[in-house]
């Protein structure tokens, strides 16, 4: 139940709850408690480790400006629309 | 004489987008809140300088509602047009970005309801899927993506088909926080739902996605090769 030597105890945490809570671990949206015991797992779970590196891989693509890129002419467009306002 | 003006009009761009990622967010709220009352006093060139760094913003969150990049186009313009005939009302309360993507949202949901109407009776009545939990289905191990994978079309393409293939409400939620940007807070009042609410449609839209995408950056997706495990142990 309670582990690491020396330092301040940290309880365990199962698979299931790291999966839960792996999303806001990314988004640091957890207590610090939390996230000592998430990190904890993670250093002796590869499978959370996956999950927690795909998560962030996935954050990483959404976020790129390449994969939402407006239509070629769009802002002429757009500001021809404008100008034509009364 | 045409590509250079269009080359000179991108370089223009790209400086103004660099100056804004300089400034402090007090900064550009001073400088939106400048560029507003001139648009207010009569100047409409401010408002082109206003909403051109926000340009994918606004279209990005058509396209997350719309999905269809010619409508999604459409809802883009009309709210830019929205926000025009609306700006001088614009109290500050929120930033200008988030007021502007909470008006191309709304003209978003308001297209979609009026062509689909029971779509959007049956996007709206999600609420019941997002109790309980939701768990990977797969392990693979997957390694840091190098930066130059996205400059291949095919790969841009399997991740705007991935993010395309998740429910509205994921792919809003998704699209708000991890392509905007915007906190929990912002996001729960656009979308008009809890921020446990956010946070568990984010949660589940990133886990769809890694579970879509993660074998596939292998290159499975990109060969059209039947789905398997990158790395199955």
């Amino acid at each position: 139940m309670v582990k690491k030597e020396g330092e301040m105890a940290t309880i365990e945490i199962s698979c299931v709850e790291v999966w839960r809570e792996v999303s806001n671990y990314l988004d640091e949206e957890i207590s610090l408690e939390m996230r000592e015991r998430m990190e904890a797992h993670f250093k002796a779970c590869a499978h959370c480790t996956a999950i927690l590196d795909g998560t962030r891989n996935v954050v990483e693509l959404v976020g790129d400006g390449r994969v939402f890129q407006v239509p070629d002419g769009f802002s002429k467009r757009l500001y021809k629309k404008l100008q034509k306002l009364p | 004489m045409g590509s250079h003006d269009s080359l000179a009009g991108e370089v223009r761009e790209n400086l103004g987008v660099q100056a804004k990622l300089s400034m402090t967010e007090s900064q550009l709220r001073a400088n939106e809140a400048e560029l507003i009352k001139s648009v207010c006093e009569g100047e409409r060139e401010a408002f082109y300088e206003l909403v051109r760094p926000y340009e994918r913003m606004i279209y990005a969150t058509a396209i997350s509602v719309a999905k269809n990049p010619a409508d999604a186009e459409e809802i883009a313009q009309e709210a830019v047009l929205k926000a025009f005939s609306h700006l001088c009302s614009f109290r500050g309360e929120s930033k200008f970005s988030t007021w502007l993507v909470q008006i191309t949202y709304n003209e978003a949901k308001m297209r979609l309801k009026k062509a689909r109407p029971h779509l959007y009776e049956s996007i709206d009545d999600r609420q019941q899927s997002e109790d309980g939990d939701f768990w990977p289905r797969d392990f693979a191990d997957w390694r840091p993506i190098p930066s130059e994978l996205l400059e291949q079309n095919e790969i841009r393409q399997a991740v705007q088909n991935a993010i395309n293939s998740l429910s509205p409400s994921y792919r809003e939620a998704l699209v708000l926080r991890d392509v905007h940007y915007l906190s929990m807070k912002e996001i729960s009042t656009i979308l008009g739902i809890s921020e446990p609410n956010v946070k568990s449609r984010l949660h589940r839209a990133r886990l769809l996605l890694r579970d879509r995408l993660a074998p596939g950056i292998d290159g499975f997706w990109i060969k059209g090769q039947p789905y398997r495990k990158a790395r199955p142990w």
